[in-house]
């Protein structure tokens, strides 16, 4: 089943004080996430990434196009029962302790008052927060701050939930907890939209992920499709300190550490490269193929026509 | 009324009460009231009338400042720190959200109010040693500034919605100002001609008539509140926030959360 279905959903926006001019948040966007996959919402900042997901929380309006949840508009309360939503940086009332927010948020979510402790105890355990539980949340670090805030959108056991930059604020051992809850949230069946500029971490996680830069898809898939659509590298050692002429024509980057020559060259150019290396009576090591990164088809999608090549001692 | 508009209007409550500006408007105002019993005491004669006046008056003006304080930040400071983006996302209407609000203030002032009058009443009880029939007319004149507050709250509520919280407090603070002579404005409009005329009856009208909301005065006098002036300010003030309220929350439906 489609868990969300974005339906060139646009957003312009009207900039300055007296002669207005409209800038382009977001270009129409149509996307498709099925229910039960983690997925990745990818883009530099500025990319039109947070501007999607308040669209589709219901707090900006598009412009133009549409978009359903769960089979539901986006403005719709029922549909609005079955998801969590993480802000990018969050901030709550922090008059409230850790349990009061939750147990307030928790009634506006329509969770029974007979479960509704219950929950708070159990989703403050989850996030690692059950000894602070009466502590105001002006006394919170950041990082406990955004623990809240994955506590809060998953407080009322949603389908679907929306995290928008969830890693941020957090130390390595919080960001691994987090990523751990992503997947448990998986396991249990939920949907996970999340936004993320940090690659790693949607490399390790997602089932698929969407690249977005200024307002404008660039691709989605999964990360294995995507990362082999592009053409990959190989790297080729061998032995000895010379280098080939016909290997900066190749656009090979080459290093020469002792008396070992290390190369990263396309995989087009590796018969080439062999040739030149056999011209040469050079002794190969080794010939192995690199994977591609999903930075670095990131970066490629982004900066298309990057190429680089040289020589380093 | 639903249940998620509670619990918005209890958790504004709460943070009204946790706010410890609040308490020192209240400290000021029990304060006031310990004034108009020392200056009773300089007043031979007339200690009653000082005390109900100074010490309504205080309640009234304090009230105010807590219902233009806060009502003003309701709604701003709810965008601006982002407070608001995960009430909106679960199944809140925005024109709860509004409503929730209003309730949630107009609560805090009711209950500023009974604390501040039992001041005003403590003071009343001193001067005179016991307490006439004619101070029932001072509950009235209390009622009176609770309906004042209901308007000022909804104004401040509609300003926060679409302006920064210090152009709405200068707004909400010239629309009672300008509100409390509304009778003169409506007099000089008696006195004027054309368009001048016509401006003059339009402002009036437009803005809130707390002149006669305003009894604190004749009721320090001992004299009683007609029973027709209760019934017309309480539809007034109740019409008149309605009104401020659905202005309110037809700009925030409307309203972009960048």
């Amino acid at each position: 089943m489609t868990a969300i279905d974005i339906l060139g959903l646009e957003k312009t926006y009207s900039v300055g004080f007296w002669r207005k001019q409209p800038k382009c948040a977001l270009r129409p966007l149509h996307l498709r996430v099925d229910e039960g996959e983690i997925f990745g919402f990818l883009g530099p900042n500025g990319a039109g990434k947070t501007t999607t997901i308040k669209m589709l929380m219901g707090l900006v309006y598009p412009t133009a196009g549409s978009a359903r949840i769960l089979g539901m508009e986006i403005n719709d309360p029922r549909m609005k029962a079955q998801i969590g939503f993480l802000p990018e940086q969050p901030y709550f009332y922090d008059y409230l302790t850790a349990g009061e927010l939750l147990e307030y948020y928790g009634r506006l979510s329509g969770v029974a008052s007979k479960d509704r402790s219950r929950k708070v105890r159990e989703v403050l355990d989850r996030v690692g927060l059950a000894d602070v539980t009466r502590v105001q949340l002006r006394k919170f670090s950041k990082g406990m701050l955004q623990r809240v805030g994955i506590a809060q959108a998953i407080l009322h056991d949603p389908r679907i939930v929306f995290l928008d930059e969830p890693m941020s604020g957090l130390d390595p051992m919080g960001r691994r907890e987090v990523r751990d809850l992503m997947e448990q949230l998986k396991h249990e069946g939920k949907t996970v939209f999340f936004s993320t500029h940090i690659l790693s971490d949607a490399e390790a996680l997602c089932d698929r992920v969407a690249i977005i830069h200024l307002g404008e898809l660039r691709s989605v898939g999964a990360v294995v499709d995507l990362t082999s659509s592009i053409e990959g590298n190989v790297e080729l050692v061998w032995h000895g300190n010379k280098v080939p002429a016909a290997m900066n024509g190749l656009g090979a980057e080459c290093h020469v550490t002792g008396d070992t020559v290390r190369a990263v060259l396309l995989e087009r150019n590796q018969e080439a490269a062999l040739e030149a290396l056999r011209r040469e009576q050079l002794r190969i090591i080794s010939l192995i193929p690199v994977r591609t990164s999903l930075e670095e088809y990131f970066v490629r999608k982004l900066q298309p026509n990057k190429a680089v090549a040289g020589v380093t001692r | 009324m639903s249940g998620r508009i509670v619990h918005i209007a209890s958790n504004t409550f709460r943070e009204a009460v946790r706010d410890r500006v609040l308490y020192n408007l209240i400290a000021f105002a029990l304060l006031m009231s310990g004034a108009a019993i020392l200056v009773g005491q300089i007043s031979i004669g007339i200690e009653r009338l000082v005390v109900v006046n100074l010490g309504l008056t205080a309640v009234s003006l304090f009230g105010v400042v807590i219902a233009i304080f806060i009502g003003i930040g309701l709604v701003s400071k709810e965008i601006d720190k982002r407070t608001l983006y995960t009430v909106l996302s679960r199944p809140v209407q925005r024109w709860e959200f509004i409503v929730g609000k209003f309730f949630g203030l107009a609560g805090t002032l009711v209950v500023n109010t009974f604390f501040m009058a039992l001041g005003v009443f403590a003071a009343l009880l001193y001067v005179s040693q016991h307490f006439h029939s004619t101070d029932g007319w001072v509950l009235v004149a209390l009622y009176f500034i609770i309906l004042q507050f209901l308007i000022i709250t909804a104004l401040g509520l509609l300003f926060s919605t679409f302006s920064s919280p210090l152009l709405s407090a200068v707004f909400a603070f010239a629309l009672f100002v300008i509100g409390t002579f509304s009778e003169d404005l409506r007099g000089f409009a008696g006195m004027t001609h054309g368009i001048t005329r016509w401006l003059a009856t339009g402002t009036a009208y437009l803005v809130p008539n707390f002149s006669a909301l305003n009894v604190i005065s004749s009721v320090a006098h001992e004299q009683p509140v007609p029973g027709h002036l209760i019934l017309s300010n309480t539809a007034y003030a109740l019409v008149y926030a309605a009104t401020a309220l659905c202005g309110a929350v037809l700009i925030f439906e409307r309203r972009n959360l960048k």
